[in-house]
């Protein structure tokens, strides 16, 4: 079980993408909670003093059922990956590899002549990676 | 070597074609089409904004977007950086190319100045486009007073 999701810098849904497509209700509430850690570290990093400012956030936070994932674009676009905790194997690398490959997609759809910036994302091209992407979790 | 001039040659053909239908507008038509080409830029601007800092970690401040601007954005375009960039700290920042590219093939000193705008209009836009993406809501003016120089003007406004 996975849910995938591109929030504008306006904080408003560019694309969401969840399977299986029961309790999309109760993914949509958790994306936006999740919303508020996401502005949390944004912030903080702001302030502290570090060099370095990761895109990739890490979890979120843990519930006893999902792990939330993070990660920002320098156009303040973030992207939310919901995972079951029962899904083990996954590893933190292929998490940022998964965060950066959901990125390329999303400058590719952004560079599309036909896409007008702040549209719901429509592109089949982005909905094809992101079902491969899912099926790689689950 | 000749990607260079791959652009300059699109850029001259764009600004030629929103001129061709009438040659002497008038004030009015003439804004139409400076418009039209700052929206192309913008739009440019905006995929960007989103592709060029993709391997770049995140902007700490303002300065940092400006000072990408004058250095990745303008070597990615026209593959030179920016001369010289200027701030009063308040939000105005004003960009100075000595040599401009799109102005170098036209003339070199005050023949053509007032030409120069049709050919910065696009420019001007690709500016505002990669702000916005970056989340800065601008306003970009340039101004020539010899050919190929040229000054970009930009006031980032307080949200």
């Amino acid at each position: 079980m996975a849910q995938i999701a591109v929030i504008a810098k306006e904080n408003y849904p560019l694309y969401i993408r969840s399977t299986p497509m029961e309790n999309e209700l109760k993914f949509h509430y958790m994306v936006h909670t999740s919303l508020d850690v996401v502005d949390e570290k944004i912030s903080a990093m702001g302030k502290a003093l570090v060099d370095q400012r990761e895109l990739y956030l890490g979890l979120l936070y843990p519930t006893e059922d999902y792990k939330v994932y993070g990660y920002v674009t320098n156009s303040k676009v973030k992207f939310v990956m919901v995972v079951d905790s029962s899904n083990t194997a996954l590893r933190d690398n292929e998490i940022r590899s998964m965060f950066r490959k959901l990125h390329n997609s999303y400058t590719d759809v952004m560079c599309n002549p036909f896409y007008n910036p702040g549209d719901r994302i429509q592109s089949r091209a982005f909905d094809n990676m992101v079902t491969s992407m899912m099926i790689q979790v689950c | 070597m000749a990607d260079k001039v791959l652009f300059e040659f699109l850029h001259t053909e764009m600004v030629a074609e929103l001129w061709a239908p009438h040659p002497d507008p008038g004030p009015g038509g003439q804004k139409r089409s400076l418009s039209i080409l700052e929206s192309i830029g913008f739009r440019v601007g905006q995929a960007l904004g989103e592709r060029l800092p993709q391997e770049t970690l995140g902007f700490r401040e303002e300065l940092d977007v400006l000072k990408f601007l004058c250095k990745d954005l303008w070597v990615a375009v026209f593959h030179k950086q920016m001369d010289s960039l200027r701030t009063n700290h308040q939000g105005t920042y004003v960009l100075q190319d000595n040599s401009f590219p799109l102005l170098v093939p036209m003339a070199s000193g005050l023949q053509y100045v007032e030409e120069a705008p049709k050919f910065l209009a696009f420019t001007c836009g690709l500016l505002c486009g990669t702000l916005s993406t970056l989340g800065f809501q601008s306003l970009v003016t340039t101004s020539v007073t010899s050919l190929p120089a040229c000054k970009f003007q930009v006031v980032i406004r307080k949200p």
